[in-house]
């Protein structure tokens, strides 16, 4: 083994030991260049070094699980995604009394908002409980205040219209200085929790989970994992959705679930 | 002159383009044979909404272009492209994945995660390859598969649409060819026909 990919073997496990986070079974290509990245930005001369830094120091571990946790996302992102649940998956979810959505790996809310908009544009919003989940504790706390740089808003808007929206999007924000503050009413039936996708369990009965590019990150194994336990947590009927490049194909639980909207990764757990 | 030829120990080559890019890649492929045995991987710039650039160029050539799937197993005679939005790094196994982390160079997919991740994978049988474009992606890539002993080829700056990828390429590594485009496919296509 290369001597390199032994330093970073041995970092991961220091982390888990440590701290308990798990990327032991993430992709590796990605964790390598942001490990590296990282040692290039800073006085460290090995990975090494990094590990024993990252053991004896707890905030420069904290800055390096936001470089490892990777959270770029957008409200309405893949417009066509939530046009496809606007009309395809909504439809069957109404005619459930009370609706439970779980939203794993929701970074800093902006999925979690887009979902709430849709609901309640849908009717559907004031019967619906929904799970907001993530393991980093400080990107859970950004997803709860709900405040976005302003300049992200013309993007948003553009989705949300493209998404099949009904109102004016700026019905959901409040713009203040050069942020764009998230309508309270949209916070109200949702949960935000730390819930880790490598190491924790079912926690409840769903009709819809959304865990979208989270498992691209994974190494096949996690990916079983997190899928199996997904199925686990789906009442019959329920819905997967994944991410537009993500699939259940090669996974264990692919015979468990079938595609219904043709374009798009939404599943259906089978009756 | 000397006629320039490819060492048969180079497995796969990866090849970065931005602006013109479409057009540079159809003079090259337009010089490579159907069918071959090593690996042909490419990164364009394009709009996250794009169809893709295995749709564009698939419906005019005979040889197998497919977008890279995640976990998917690199093989042969295969030309893989990048899906827009996402970036493609390759895993030890040989195997592509994806990421929607931030743009690198103002870019996703960009040209120095591919590159970078596949030097680390095929480090001296790699060919990396810096096409027409107007930014800076690419360069870093490509040095770090000069320094695991890889080839470095970079399109004639005069040549090209957008220069200042290739000229940046160009100051960053020390390339071992400058070519036009159609030397480039000619030099693949005598690699491929090994």
């Amino acid at each position: 083994m290369e001597s390199e990919n032994i330093e970073i073997k041995l970092l991961l496990e220091a982390i888990y030991l440590k701290y308990g986070y798990d990327f032991r079974n993430y992709s590796m290509a990605s964790i390598k260049r942001r490990l590296f990245h990282r040692l290039l930005a800073s006085e460290l001369k090995s990975l090494s070094e990094m590990q024993n830094k990252l053991l004896y120091d707890t905030a420069f571990f904290e800055t390096m699980l936001l470089d490892l946790s990777i959270n770029v996302t957008e409200m309405f992102r893949d417009p066509l995604f939530y046009l496809a649940l606007r009309t395809k998956v909504i439809p069957i979810l109404e005619t459930y009394p009370f609706i439970k959505v779980w939203n794993a790996g929701c970074s800093s809310g902006e999925e979690v908002y887009s979902m709430a908009i849709l609901l309640k544009e849908e009717g559907l919003y004031q019967r619906t409980q929904i799970y907001a989940t993530d393991f980093n504790e400080v990107i859970l706390s950004k997803a709860k205040e709900g405040i976005f740089p302003i300049d992200c808003m013309k993007q948003y808007t553009s989705n949300y219209i493209k998404a099949g929206g009904k109102n004016s999007f700026s019905d959901y924000y409040t713009a203040k200085y050069d942020s764009a503050m998230i309508e309270r009413d949209l916070k109200t039936n949702v949960v935000f929790a730390d819930h880790n996708l490598v190491t924790d369990g079912v926690f409840g009965e769903m009709n819809l989970i959304m865990c979208r590019n989270v498992l691209i990150y994974f190494d096949k194994k996690l990916q079983n994992r997190a899928l199996n336990l997904f199925c686990e947590s789906l009442c019959h009927g329920g819905f997967l959705c994944l991410g537009s490049k993500e699939s259940i194909r090669f996974s264990e639980c692919a015979d468990n679930f079938e595609n219904v909207v043709e374009g798009q990764v939404i599943y259906r757990k089978k009756l | 002159m000397r006629k320039l030829e490819l060492d048969n120990k180079y497995e796969a080559v990866v090849i970065g383009a931005s602006v013109g890019g479409i057009e540079a890649l159809r003079v090259i492929f337009a010089f490579l044979p159907a069918a071959f045995k090593q690996t042909i991987i490419v990164v364009l710039h394009l709009s996250p909404q794009s169809s893709g650039l295995a749709q564009i160029l698939s419906r005019k050539f005979r040889m197998i272009i497919k977008e890279a799937e995640e976990k998917e197993k690199i093989k042969g005679g295969v030309v893989y492209t990048a899906p827009p939005n996402y970036h493609l790094m390759i895993e030890d196994d040989k195997t592509f994945s994806l990421s929607v982390s931030e743009q690198v160079n103002y870019a996703r997919p960009s040209i120095d995660v591919l590159f970078e991740t596949a030097a680390d994978v095929y480090r001296e049988s790699l060919i990396g390859i810096i096409l027409t474009g107007g930014n800076k992606d690419g360069s870093q890539g490509l040095k770090k598969i000069k320094e695991l002993g890889g080839l470095a080829i970079v399109q004639d700056p005069d040549t090209a649409e957008g220069d200042s990828m290739p000229r940046n390429a160009i100051a960053v590594s020390e390339v071992d060819h400058i070519l036009t485009l159609d030397k480039i496919g000619l030099l693949l296509s005598g690699w491929l026909r090994q």
